[in-house]
């Protein structure tokens, strides 16, 4: 079945070359080789035709050598390749020619040979194993479509696999058909390029749509003008579709950073109303526990290094946990009730952890890795690029919110929590030790706030200073979601994240933030409780 | 008016301002310019601009203290309007030395770099020294107006409004890096080669500048005496401790607020502008969220709500930098991390609640009908 | 909105017509929040000068009938005047605040790092813009009648204390104080001796005396035995409307009021 494929290429290959003559005289391969080396330019050109009808990928080395004048012709015709390294093979065989290289010729070629030659590496690329020297060759052949490349196009396309090869054939085909002199191939031209959705082909369509000054099309007639506009309304509306998608991904994924920076402090700040400027620093000290996991990792694990990663989110849970107990027994549970007196001692704290982490690790920032597994992507559609640690984000703060909830919810702690957020007198009455569900609360906090500080340490820079540039956004996040409102902090985070990324194209990423800040200033502003807390009751 | 005038505080402190006032407008140069440069007295150049330093964040004290110890509302912003007033003096700074760049350009340096052609507009008129002050108190006043009337409308007040004007801060900050903003991305405005004539790189310049400052600080001084000792500073006081009450009494809190608020954010811009004349540059670091807290806390270690304290706390804070960086650089965080935790935990008061020398300052005893000892503010 | 209030303080006040010596006339008035009737067809009439006390168990609607005099809630039906001709309905806090009418809430709010004396001073009719109160000089006039009311509310020693410093009884008295200062046609009370040591609710039962005659007090209180040392005139309110009403004495005697009392 391959083979009867392959034969079909070959014949519509000699028919593309117009020598359906020599094709039945197929001469064999070395003769073929051998006389790229012949004395007269037409017997190359013949040659080369010979070569392309047969589609050995062997003759390519020897087309190229001749392309590079590397070919010799050797004292018995035969043709001999001059390696990189200066060594002599013969073209056919790739035996090494053992006299001596002085007196051999270059065969002259001139531009004849030169499109000739061309001709045969396209044939020859198209056909060839490796895809992306196929993609090459698909392309060339679009650059400059040729009328009599249609059949082998065609063919060629019939038995490719690779979606961009395929791609790159169809165009070129397309080109070819789109000049047919028949208006039917014309307009299946257009329609099969249009109905592609594929973007690449929207300036091969807007050409043909081109008019005149008197209004009339300067390529193609009527019909196919018809079909190329229908069809760059529908690519351009596919395009916009998956920038679309592609613009939401990406702000989900921006949604899923700031949620996770934040919802540490949708629990510190809005069910406990701890106002903690080191929040941020609570992420650094997540993202250095990752650091130094890795480093564990690196030095007693060596085999299991590329799941360091996994290890470091208990690691930076327990370490930024344990940093934000302590923090709430020593300073913060004295300052219950006085929220900008806790602003003024936890940035205070802030400062301390920022300075003692400059000093045991440098103010230069330090190197996480990311692990083989989270590097590269998927692309379900073309254009719409999924790269693996966005998705592995998505996913980390899925199941984050899961886990908090978890806790909320249906443990014994969670529900201490709720009641003594709710009414600390009264949980205090029944018995509860609200001085012990503040600090594991707190604890709880900054322990998913390490957790954020995992995930950051895996998109952008861990140094002393990482917490500083969320602080503000955390925040922003959480008062926009409604305080108190663990929900809402959701929706604040993935509503940021979405509407900052559409912002960007149009405005420039430190622009976009800019207006982001001003947008939620204006938020803020009319619903000072925050979007998505219940109106009346100021929290 | 006079006796209005001169009624705003006793007569002991009055001495104590008029003595502060000599040492720093007769005192300064004195010992600067006329006592030898080998005496013990003398007083070198650069502790002449460190001085002039010192007196900007004293007044940026006097206005942190108006809006967060008289009246209870915490500012994360006042960096920037800091900033504000200093771009706005830069920015005449600039254009005085038009033609004497690097590049004999007629624009600004930076502008020159980015290939712009001509001034934006928003540099038009900045070549008048009048039209920069004006700019460095409308501009402030404005941004502030707005900001205060938006966030005093929609009642938001305590840790909402500071949290609201950190993200103001950040927001500015953001702008100012940008190159395309005009004021010199990163780099800020710099390289000021003179003011109305006068180099800037000479000493009797420099000390002309410290004393306008410290002359303006006295006054910014008085002026908030004034305020906080009218019934106007009295509501000031009373809307930090119950605004409803304040309300239910007739007055309308917001326009007290927006008075103070923006009042307070031109006291920093002013500041701001003597600033810039005297350390040569201004770039958006000054807007950093830290810079504001840290002016919070000069007022927090000076003692909230006392006008001596603010100043005290600006001078003690930012002289203990100045030592800190130079001989524990390391240390310099540690020390003022420390200091905010210490300070709201054991000393809600600041310096001045320390009791003793300041107490007696600023409060006397009096017997009460029962035999319990109040302390008890002078009117 | 208060700004205007105070200016048309000085000319509706003397449309307060009290020349059929009643001060407030509530007619009819219901009000119902969800169905409930908290206020059901009530009419109650209060004398100029007088010190009215109104009393009723939990529920009877005592608290949503101030509102409804100070404009914080508005009746479904019915009328209030304000002497003869000032209606009430439609009327927000400030403008019934500035047409001479106090209210004094349950928790004693007064600006604490004040003294009494500085309380009266903030509390007092002036001119509350922002510009004259800057250059504002306490006059000879003023200080006097500063005096006057420490005097009356007792806390003329403690005129230079801190007011975070006074108990919460003067913390109660400083408040109704500052009521005065703004010289109320009617001053409304509600619960004014709760949580007060016996000597202090004697004071307040003092202080409230001396106050009817000059204002009018309405006194919304639980304490029966407060309300007997006080009252020339009680209301009994049950489930929204007048049960009984005149003196203590034919009040405590009434058998509809007995019954309502000891049956709860």
């Amino acid at each position: 079945m391959k083979s009867n494929k392959i034969i079909l290429v070959l014949l519509l290959a000699a028919a593309l070359l117009g020598l359906g003559r020599a094709a039945s005289a197929q001469p064999g391969f070395d003769e073929a080789v051998n006389g790229l080396a012949g004395q007269s330019r037409s017997a190359i050109i013949d040659s080369l035709k010979a070569l392309a009808d047969l589609g050995d990928e062997r003759a390519l080395a020897a087309i190229r050598a001749l392309e590079e004048r590397r070919l010799l012709a050797a004292p018995d015709g035969r043709a001999i390749i001059v390696g990189t390294d200066d060594t002599l093979h013969y073209a056919d065989t790739g035996e090494p020619f053992a006299g001596e290289r002085d007196g051999l010729d270059a065969p002259v070629i001139n531009n004849r040979v030169r499109r000739a030659i061309d001709r045969a590496e396209a044939v020859l690329q198209l056909v060839a194993k490796d895809p992306a020297q196929r993609l090459e060759a698909a392309r060339a052949m679009a650059k400059a479509p040729r009328p009599e490349a249609a059949e082998l196009l065609r063919a060629v396309l019939g038995r490719e696999t690779v979606p961009a090869v395929r791609d790159a054939l169809t165009l070129a085909l397309a080109l070819v058909d789109m000049n047919s002199g028949d208006q039917e191939v014309r307009v299946a031209a257009v329609t099969k390029v249009a109905g592609s959705g594929n973007p690449a082909f929207l300036p091969l369509l807007k050409e043909l749509v081109r008019v005149d000054e008197a209004g009339r099309p300067v390529n193609g007639d009527a019909r196919s003008v018809a079909a190329a506009k229908a069809g760059i309304t529908a690519i351009e509306r596919h395009v916009l579709l998956v920038r679309s998608a592609q613009n939401f991904f990406y702000g989900l994924s921006l949604g899923s950073v700031l949620l996770l920076a934040a919802l540490g402090l949708a629990i510190t700040f809005g069910l406990m109303g701890v106002i903690n400027m080191a929040h941020g620093e609570l992420l650094m000290v997540g993202a250095y526990a990752t650091y130094l996991t890795q480093n564990f990792f690196h030095s007693h694990l060596p085999g299991l290094e590329t799941w360091y990663l996994a290890a470091a989110v208990p690691v930076a849970f327990a370490a930024a946990g344990a940093t934000g107990i302590a923090m709430e027994r020593s300073v913060i549970r004295f300052l219950y009730g006085r929220p900008l007196e806790t602003l003024l001692a936890t940035w205070g704290i802030s400062l301390l952890l920022i300075q003692t982490v400059r000093l045991l690790f440098g103010a230069q920032n330090v190197e996480v890795a990311n692990p083989a597994w989270l590097a590269g992507g998927t692309e379900p559609v073309a254009g719409l690029l999924l790269t693996y640690n966005r998705v592995a984000i998505i996913g980390f703060v899925v199941l984050t919110v899961a886990f908090v909830w978890y806790l909320l919810n249906r443990t014994s702690l969670g529900l201490k929590v709720r009641a003594v957020t709710q009414n600390r007198a009264m949980a205090a009455s029944m018995g509860i030790r609200t001085g012990r569900v503040d600090m594991w609360t707190f604890g709880l906090g900054s322990g998913i706030a390490g957790l954020g500080g995992v995930a950051l340490s895996q998109i952008g820079n861990v140094g002393p200073e990482l917490g500083q540039g969320y602080i503000v956004d955390s925040f922003m996040v959480v008062v926009l979601g409604g305080v108190g409102k663990i929900a809402g902090t959701i929706f604040g985070a993935m509503g940021l994240g979405v509407v900052n990324k559409l912002l960007e194209p149009h405005t420039g990423a430190v622009l976009g933030k800019i207006v982001m800040l001003a947008l939620i200033i204006l938020v803020i502003q009319r619903r000072p409780q925050g979007l998505f807390a219940p109106r009346g009751r100021v929290a | 008016m006079f006796t209005q005038l001169r009624d705003i505080q006793s007569n002991r402190a009055w001495a104590a301002t008029l003595a502060a006032g000599l040492v720093i407008l007769v005192g300064v140069p004195l010992l600067n310019q006329v006592v030898p440069a080998g005496s013990f007295l003398h007083l070198p150049d650069y502790l002449v601009i460190l001085l002039g330093k010192f007196f900007c964040y004293a007044m940026v004290a006097l206005a942190m203290d108006l809006i967060w110890g008289y009246t209870g509302i915490l500012s994360l912003g006042h960096g920037v309007f800091f900033a504000l007033g200093g771009y706005a003096m830069g920015m005449h700074l600039m254009r005085a030395m038009a033609g004497q760049g690097v590049y004999k350009s007629n624009l600004p340096d930076f502008m020159v770099f980015l290939d712009w052609k001509e001034l934006p507009w928003y540099w038009l008129g900045f070549d008048h020294f009048w039209f920069a002050l004006l700019m460095v108190v409308l501009v402030p006043a404005l941004l502030a107006l707005l900001i205060g009337f938006f966030s005093f409308r929609s009642r938001i007040t305590g840790v909402y409004f500071s949290i609201l004007t950190q993200a103001m801060t950040y927001a500015m900050m953001l702008l100012f890096f940008r190159n395309e903003t005009g004021f010199g991305g990163n780099n800020g405005l710099t390289d000021f080669k003179h003011l109305l004539g006068f180099s800037l790189q000479e000493p009797t310049v420099k000390l002309g500048l410290c004393v306008v400052s410290g002359a303006a600080l006295i006054g910014c001084f008085l002026l908030c005496r004034f305020i906080t000792g009218s019934l106007l500073g009295r509501v000031l006081t009373a809307i930090r401790d119950a605004e409803g009450r304040v309300l239910f009494c007739g007055y309308r809190s917001i326009h007290y607020k927006l008075f103070v608020w923006v009042l307070s954010a031109v006291i920093c811009a002013v500041a701001g502008a003597l600033y810039v004349t005297q350390v040569g540059i201004i770039n958006p670091s000054e807007m950093q969220p830290a810079n504001s807290i840290e002016m919070a806390i000069w007022v927090a270690v000076g003692g909230r709500g006392t006008l001596v304290g603010a100043l005290l706390g600006a001078l003690v804070i930012n002289g203990a930098k100045s030592w800190f960086t130079v001989s524990y650089p390391d240390l310099w965080l540690y020390f003022l991390g420390a200091l905010f935790i210490a300070t709201t935990l054991f000393l809600p008061q600041g310096i001045v609640g320390l009791g003793g020398v300041f107490k007696k300052w600023t409060t006397k005893t009096k017997e009460s009908e029962d035999g319990t000892r109040s302390y008890v503010r002078l009117p | 909105m208060a700004l205007e209030a105070t200016y048309v303080y000085l000319d509706d006040r003397d449309l307060v017509d009290v020349s059929h010596r009643t001060l407030l006339y509530l007619e009819a008035v219901t009000v119902s929040f969800d169905g409930f009737k908290a206020l059901n067809d009530l009419s109650l009439y209060v004398d100029d000068g007088s010190l009215h006390c109104i009393i009723g168990p939990n529920g009877a609607g005592k608290t949503t009938m101030l509102d409804i005099i100070t404009g914080k809630t508005r009746p479904d039906s019915g009328t209030v005047h304000f002497g003869q001709q000032l209606s009430l309905v439609g009327r927000n806090e400030a403008e019934i605040a500035a047409l001479g009418i106090g209210r004094k809430f349950q928790r004693p709010t007064v600006f604490e790092s004040h003294t009494p004396f500085e309380n009266l001073e903030l509390a007092m009719n002036s001119d509350k813009r922002v510009w004259p109160s800057l250059f504002y000089r306490l006059g000879g006039e003023e200080r006097d009648r500063i005096d006057e009311v420490l005097a009356l509310i007792g806390l003329a020693d403690q005129r230079h204390l801190l007011a975070g410093t006074l108990s919460h009884g003067q913390k109660q008295w400083l408040e109704i104080g500052m009521l005065l200062m703004q010289r109320p046609r009617l001053l409304l009370v509600d619960e004014p001796v709760a949580g007060m040591t016996p000597r202090e609710v004697e004071r307040s039962a003092e202080l409230l005396r001396s106050l009817a005659g000059e204002h009018t007090v309405v006194v919304v209180e639980h304490d029966m035995a407060f309300v007997r040392s006080i009252a020339q005139r009680v209301t009994v309110l049950h489930e929204g409307r007048v049960l009984a009403e005149g003196s203590m004495d034919k009040v405590q005697n009434d058998p509809r009021v007995v019954e309502v009392y000891l049956g709860e």
